[in-house]
């Protein structure tokens, strides 16, 4: 098997430059975009690539290319915000877990399996469904499945940097937990943490596709490659090709993710490499 | 009395319910004394050591009496115990790569306790760290404080952790086999780096080491432990010329001797330590000893004092100090 991954620093260049393309599309959009991703115009509707419209137009005539830019923002500001949560409630949790020991650590640990034990989407679902559908709503239900991954990780990796001597030496020079916490257990635990998130980032650009597929996420007049995808269906027989666009643009980005979190892993952590 | 421990024990949690790690042990320890204890691994010298500080691993159940200071330790609250620790009481642990943090800077280590306990601001002490890190011995203490422990010999970061430990001037410095990890050379030079510090600012160490050689020549007193009992404590050099005790004088021969004739073989103790900690009858050294008689297997071996402050935990102490 691993004689087939590419090696460290490859997919570090590989997923960073896919990734730096991803943010480069989504400033991009802020700014320009070829036409108002939004605007219908009938008459030129699915047309095919050409010089005005380098990726031609779906079925009310949108350009695609436009929309494809616009829908890079979606998915990064989901996996940004969505991620974040993650970060912020489950590092706290899992510090928690791992000093506290006991009744604490058990408490935040079971809850951390029950809601693990859920898939992710049926949870995003179960939220949109509840709080109604939205990319607001969809990122928390995101953010909420990253918690426990990051809490578990978090409780791993810092009861292996406690049970070290400098840990205990802190200790005995009379430092608190919090302290502890901040100076000794985070810059040590911070490269598995960065790897994980570069991970979740790729998941929640999926789910985050997944549930605008759905209808439960992005909403019109918002654009996001998850809903081209669910208009592309209506018309796959007369033009396949515009599933084509946003499903190559989720596969990349999620890939670039991927190989990002692999290089930094090996670039990171020389002792993950060894044994990957 | 600056240290007081009564009938200390130390139970571990185990699969078949608890570990007695260390048996009801007594010990003292006076200002600008340096007690020594010696042991195999788990002899539980170093959770003895641990429980000084308060430091114990989750579950463990610790029972007798530390009086510090005229302080009860024992069952005294983690924030009290934390504002002791590397205050009066200090640790220098025995890994010197592992007990200093990788990723911070040796400076900003040393410095750290100066600033919890003596509340000074971060660049005084830092400068504080920088003089402890010279009084230890480390050439370029500019340097060395701005280095990452990985840039420092194994020696320079066991000065490193010595500076961290007597920043706050402790009253007692517990070297958990402060030179096990460290050539022979560099050993000998941290040891009398310890003894100067000693010295100097009259404060009491308790050096815990498996080596008898480190003990002799660097403490006043010495405590030998056997499973969790002390079997023989005395003034070092009654101990040493005159053991009264069959594990003490095991030790003793096991030592590798200079001028030995060639070939000749180190000498050993039979067996293992017991590894099952339970209840028992009888010395705890009795599977191993050559002197046991019957009544070592079934009744624990009294107290036998010996001239001043001089005890042997043994049935046949007396003979044995006839014999010699």
């Amino acid at each position: 098997m691993s004689r087939f991954r590419p090696r460290g620093d490859l997919s570090l260049w590989l997923g960073g430059a896919l990734v730096a393309t991803l943010i480069a599309a989504a400033a991009l959009s802020l700014v320009w975009t070829p036409y108002p991703p939004a605007a219908i115009d009938i008459p030129h509707k699915l047309a095919p690539p050409s010089a005005a419209h380098w990726f031609g137009t779906d079925n009310l005539g949108r350009d695609v290319a436009s929309q494809i830019l616009a829908g890079s923002r979606i998915s990064i500001l989901v996996g940004v915000i969505a991620v974040g949560i993650g970060l912020a409630f489950g590092v706290v949790l899992g510090l928690v877990a791992a000093f506290s020991k006991g009744m604490v650590e058990d408490g935040i640990m079971k809850t951390s399996d029950f809601v693990f034990a859920f898939p992710a989407l049926l949870t995003a679902i179960m939220l949109t469904s509840t709080f109604g559908p939205g990319v607001v709503n969809a990122i928390i239900a995101i953010g909420v499945y990253n918690v426990p991954i990051i809490a578990k990780l978090t409780r791993a990796t810092a009861n292996g940097v406690l049970s070290r001597e400098y840990a205990l030496a802190a200790r005995a020079a009379g430092r608190g937990p919090v302290a502890i916490a901040v100076d000794h257990v985070l810059p040590n635990i911070a490269p598995a943490l960065i790897v994980q998130a570069t991970i979740q980032f790729a998941i929640a650009i999926l789910a985050e596709a997944a549930l605008s597929y759905l209808g439960l996420g992005a909403q019109p007049p918002e654009t996001s490659w998850g809903k081209m995808l669910a208009d592309a269906q209506n018309v796959l027989y007369n033009a396949p090709r515009l599933a084509l666009y946003p499903g190559i643009a989720i596969a990349l980005s999620v890939l670039g993710l991927n190989l990002l979190g692999d290089g930094l892993r090996d670039a990171l952590d020389p002792k993950l490499k060894a044994r990957s | 009395m600056l240290l007081e421990a009564a009938d200390l024990a130390i139970d571990l949690p185990a699969p078949e319910g608890s570990r007695r790690v260390v048996d009801r042990i007594s010990f003292s320890l006076n200002e600008g004394e340096s007690l020594g204890v010696v042991g195999e691994s788990g002899s539980g010298k170093t959770m003895t050591a641990l429980a000084l500080m308060g430091l114990t691993p989750e579950g463990a159940r610790v029972r007798g009496s530390i009086r510090f200071e005229g302080r009860e330790l024992v069952g005294l609250k983690e924030e009290a115990m934390a504002e002791l620790r590397g205050d009066r009481i200090a640790m220098i642990f025995q890994e010197p790569m592992t007990a200093l943090n990788p990723l911070r800077g040796v400076g900003a280590q040393v410095a750290e306790p100066l600033m919890l306990h003596r509340g000074l601001a971060k660049h005084e002490a830092r400068e504080r760290a920088v003089r402890l890190l010279e009084r230890v011995g480390l050439a370029e203490p500019e340097r060395a404080a701005r280095s990452y422990p990985f840039a420092l010999s194994g020696g320079e970061r066991q000065r490193a952790m010595i500076a961290m430990a007597i920043g706050c001037g402790p009253r007692l410095v517990i070297a958990d086999e402060p030179t096990t990890a460290l050539d022979v050379t560099v050993q000998a030079r941290i040891l009398a780096l310890i003894d100067g510090l000693k010295s100097e600012s009259k404060m009491a160490v308790l050096l815990v080491s498996h080596d008898l050689a480190v003990i002799t020549g660097h403490c006043d007193r010495v405590v030998v432990m056997y499973a969790g009992v002390i079997m023989e404590m005395g003034p070092v050099e009654a101990v040493l010329r005159e053991p009264r005790n069959p594990y003490t004088l095991a030790l003793l021969e096991a030592r590798p001797r200079p001028g030995a004739p060639r070939g000749a073989r180190l000498k050993t103790i039979p067996g293992s330590p017991p590894a099952q900690l339970k209840r028992r009858e009888g010395c705890p050294f009795a599977g191993r000893c050559a002197l046991t008689i019957d009544i070592c297997w079934t009744t624990p071996p009294p107290e036998v004092a010996f001239g001043l402050n001089h005890v042997s935990r043994c049935h046949r102490a007396r003979e044995l100090g006839k014999a010699r």
